[in-house]
């Protein structure tokens, strides 16, 4: 599979969307009568969580495709997700951080369940790539990364769930299941900022997948002609190349 | 807490929206620099192949170093 096929056009596409988003924002959007101009940073900060969240999700779903058929790819797949979320987890990690001096007067607020499930959730994954690192064999490798992304992958919306259960302190529920409180310029702003966030993930993730997949093949290919200056495979975190 | 002044308030959404540029233009700049180097890996690909072509290939064409440029020149 090609994964630099329509690259580009789909990273235009993410960009306009993104910055459509970030438009409407600051020019659209109300400002929010309780939080004032710092409620803007609602359109990074909350579209970003939610797409790190989907892709530790979807991480999870590539790996159960390596269990079911074996087939490696499905382990860069998920590799690549992970490591997007993470980006994007420390992305949500600080710009929450920032959102909550500015409304809150403080950091980090260790009573707050929203802020401490993310933060459990992200040091979950955090461990993704030690553990990967860890493990030599790389067939060994794959299978207990998939089982780690699998579980891991299932936790996050359990965790989630017993969030919206808990009583919030300070953080407010803005997205409920009867619909949440948000009036229209704010809610189209919200959701122009999810569509533009997710274009920005699966451009990065077909990004990083087709230069994976170009790095692997030009090894394969060095070996094909048996090149003796190709250095040994190094021990990694990153997934080998699928045999 | 009462809402921020627009000034102040401006410091902390500049911010946000800086870590966020910031991050992403780190992540390109790391997968930039990986760019590099298959490029550079391809490159001595590349002279290994020209190395192992017979001489008489070369004027046919079939010079790995002229079929990169005549590729470059396709763009």
């Amino acid at each position: 599979m090609l994964y630099g096929k329509r690259l580009r056009g789909l990273a235009v596409a993410s960009a306009l969307v993104l910055s459509v988003a970030f438009a409407l924002a600051f020019f659209y959007a109300p400002l929010d009568a309780d939080q004032g101009f710092v409620q803007k940073i609602f359109y990074l900060h909350v579209p970003m969580a939610i797409v790190c969240l989907g892709g530790f999700i979807f991480g999870g779903i590539c790996a159960i495709g390596l269990l079911r058929t074996g087939d490696r790819k499905w382990d860069l797949r998920s590799y690549v997700a992970i490591h997007l979320s993470l980006i994007l987890g420390v992305g949500v990690l600080l710009t929450g951080m920032i959102w909550a001096k500015a409304s809150w007067g403080s950091w980090w607020v260790w009573e707050e369940p929203t802020l401490v499930a993310f933060l459990v959730a992200f040091l979950l994954y955090a461990t993704y790539q030690p553990l990967r690192f860890s493990i030599e064999d790389p067939e060994k490798q794959a299978r207990y990364a998939a089982v780690f992304a699998v579980v891991a992958g299932a936790f996050v919306p359990l965790n989630f769930l017993a969030v919206r259960l808990a009583e919030s302190l300070v953080h407010p529920r803005v997205l409920t299941a009867t619909g949440g409180t948000m009036p229209g310029a704010m809610r189209l702003t919200f959701i122009v900022a999810v569509v533009g966030m997710t274009g920005l993930f699966v451009t990065l993730w077909k990004y990083e997948m087709a230069s994976k997949n170009a790095t692997f093949r030009l090894r394969a290919l060095r070996r094909r002609l048996g090149d003796d200056e190709l250095p040994p495979a190094r021990r990694s975190a990153a997934p080998a190349a699928p045999s | 807490m009462p809402a921020l002044p627009l000034d102040e308030a401006g410091k902390y959404v500049a911010g946000a929206y800086v870590v966020f540029l910031l991050l992403i233009l780190v992540y390109v700049a790391i997968m930039a620099g990986r760019l590099s180097r298959l490029e550079r890996e391809l490159g001595e690909l590349d002279d290994a192949v020209a190395r192992r072509t017979p001489p008489s290939a070369s004027s046919n064409g079939h010079d790995p170093a002229e079929r990169v440029s005549a590729r470059e020149g396709d763009r």
